[in-house]
């Protein structure tokens, strides 16, 4: 109920740190493309040029202006979407990401659910039953999923849910069958399929999904039952509790009306963080899986020494951050009055 | 209905640690009837967890025994928990000590005072706004209307207690506790507090177990005190004779109280006769 001024102001400032931080991530990639040993004039004449042709593409590149002027060059090119050709697939590099950001969008995404879904009531029965069997077993689960590399897991649950059960699909995000079968519109296969109405290939698509959706979950798992296990402890232990209970709350409405809500700010910033650290692409995880994502992309960009790749990546991965955290930030605040 | 609310013989109250039972409370009895009666002791003398055994509200693994514990004739001590939550909140109730920690502070006042009504009354619950802003109103709080959608860290301490009363009283209850209602309020808004908690408690002829370490205000705010140590009772006397006090440890008690009317280098040091406790 704050007053639109407040509020405008607080969107303001917001917008404010985000350009801020922007330009500051803008000027770290600009930075690493002119530092790197790479030529990048080399990159598009080739290594036998003449010195004129290497000269004109030096010009027609912009790299004889003062820096400053390249940078902002580069921010134009960077607003109109423009990160250069890949190296490694000669597609403009954004065509690349449009194509490899879906696919971990769709993984990470169905990764933090599951790992939100099921790790805040984890989280919440553990703080409630502490020192109890339910804690016990939240803190098993949380230590399994601290330290077992993601590879294992992964290699493991081909093993038992795709070779011996046939539950699930194997690598890939989609059998060769339906290969190219829907057209592209969102980059989220199982988007696409439901619009053109390809239910076979949603599901098909959906079985080829969970399996490595649910490792990652189990990840984000370990991560948000822990802390919500913590903030729930802390909650629980204020006066306003007593006060709930003298008033004749139910327990139920103890736990989940008054200790969450005070819990959902600081449960907001660590399931940001969580889906933020996800969409970076996990490597291992997409590599086991045959997943075309972003983490494989950058990956293989940066073994091709393929900067504009990398670059472009880095670019897409630093702008999901700063909006999670944004995000984040503005949940807190409309969890938590006290912050407004 | 007889005017006895609470009757209790012999509270006992004990949390098992790991060289035995430590006890909290130790053979407590009285009766209460629309009252007020002081409990003051001073810290750890059991005081605050009396009236948490009388709401059901001992942290585990604390244990609560009695002889016989019994509110306007329901038996306490075979009640279900769910009963006894049930009876909390709307027929016995409790003013906590500092409405910085107490108030929930993601919720608005008003919500938390409505929500104390709705818990008890699932079918009037349309009548919650308005019995909300009712008793911000009885607390004599100026504008109902803007401080029901105050958070509160938006409120004076004054007014969060204020608040906190209104959100005891609003299912109307027969009896409430208020423990150390006043400790985190400066000296003229704690008076302030009190001569509206004061009222209504007269109007509504309410039974008050008042716990506090403040023994002039439980001479002029109580009928009765009990005066307890170590989580036994050292004597119970009408609040106007506490000056005549019989017992050493409330002599002591009264001794250490400095006194504008003397001068006094240093105050007495109390001492403690294990005899007490026997």
């Amino acid at each position: 109920m704050a007053s639109a001024r407040s509020t405008a102001k607080l969107v303001s400032a917001e917008v404010t740190t985000f350009a801020i931080t922007m330009l500051g991530l803008l000027l770290v990639t600009f930075l690493i493309g002119r530092v790197i040993p790479i030529d990048p004039v080399l990159a598009v004449v080739g290594d036998r040029a003449p010195p004129d042709v290497y000269d004109k593409a030096r010009i027609a590149l912009g790299l004889d202006k003062p820096l400053w002027q390249q940078f902002l060059t580069y921010l134009g090119q960077v607003a109109r979407g423009e990160f250069g050709t890949s190296v490694m697939t000669s597609n403009p590099v954004i065509l690349d990401i449009k194509r490899v950001f879906p696919a971990t969008l769709e993984l990470a995404t169905l990764g933090t659910l599951i790992g939100v879904s099921l790790g805040i009531p984890l989280g919440v029965a553990a703080a409630v039953y502490k020192g109890r069997w339910p804690d016990n077993l939240v803190r098993i689960l949380g230590l399994f999923g601290y330290s077992i590399p993601v590879f294992w897991l992964g290699l493991m649950g081909l093993l038992l849910f795709y070779a011996h059960l046939g539950w699930v699909g194997g690598p890939g995000r989609v059998s060769v069958a339906f290969d190219d079968l829907v057209t592209t519109k969102t980059g989220v296969l199982i988007l696409d399929a439901i619009l053109e109405g390809e239910w076979e290939v949603a599901r098909d698509a959906f079985s080829h999904l969970i399996l490595p959706a649910s490792v990652l979950g189990f990840f984000s798992l370990a991560y948000i039952s822990r802390m919500t296990r913590s903030f729930m402890i802390n909650e629980l232990s204020q006066a306003y509790i007593l006060t709930a209970r003298v008033k004749g709350a139910s327990e139920t409405r103890v736990i989940w009306r008054h200790a969450l809500r005070n819990a959902a700010a600081p449960l907001a910033t660590v399931i940001a963080l969580s889906y933020a650290g996800l969409l970076e692409g996990s490597v291992l995880t997409e590599t086991i899986f045959a997943w075309p994502g972003l983490g494989r992309y950058i990956t293989a960009s940066l073994l091709q020494a393929d900067m504009n790749a990398v670059l472009g990546g880095t670019v897409v991965v630093g702008v999901v951050f700063i909006s999670l955290n944004l995000f984040a930030d503005i949940m807190a605040r409309v969890f938590d009055p006290r912050t407004r | 209905m007889s005017d006895i609310l609470l009757d209790v013989e012999d509270l006992r109250v004990r949390f098992p640690g790991l060289s035995g039972y430590t006890e909290a409370v130790r053979g407590l009895s009285f009766t209460l009837g629309r009252e007020r009666l002081g409990i003051v002791g001073e810290s750890g003398s059991g005081k605050s967890m009396t009236g948490r055994a009388i709401l059901d509200l001992v942290p585990p693994p604390g244990e609560v025994t009695a002889k016989r514990m019994a509110f306007m004739g329901l038996d306490l001590l075979s009640m279900p928990h769910r009963e006894r939550r049930a009876l909390r909140g709307a027929r016995m109730s409790m003013v906590m000590q500092d409405p910085k920690y107490s108030l929930n502070p993601v919720m608005t006042v008003g919500e938390q005072i409505a929500e104390t009504w709705r818990i008890h009354n699932p079918g009037e619950a349309g009548q919650a706004r308005e019995r909300a802003l009712a008793m911000l109103d009885a607390v004599r709080i100026r504008d109902p209307k803007h401080v029901y959608d105050l958070y509160p860290h938006e409120v004076s301490g004054g007014m969060g207690q204020r608040v906190m009363i209104a959100m005891v009283l609003v299912a109307d209850p027969d009896l409430i506790i208020a423990d150390e209602p006043t400790s985190a309020l400066d000296v003229t808004v704690s008076m302030q507090v009190l001569a509206i908690l004061d009222d209504l408690v007269s109007q509504r002829g309410l039974g008050l177990i008042f716990i506090s370490h403040d023994l002039d205000l439980v001479r002029s705010f109580c009928d009765r005190v009990i005066v307890m140590y170590g989580g036994a009772v050292m004597e119970t006397l009408n609040a106007r004779d506490l000056d005549h006090a019989q017992h050493a440890y409330t002599k002591g008690l009264l001794n250490c109280l400095p006194r504008l009317d003397r001068v006094d280098a240093n105050l007495p040091v109390f001492t403690r006769d294990p005899e007490w406790l026997k």
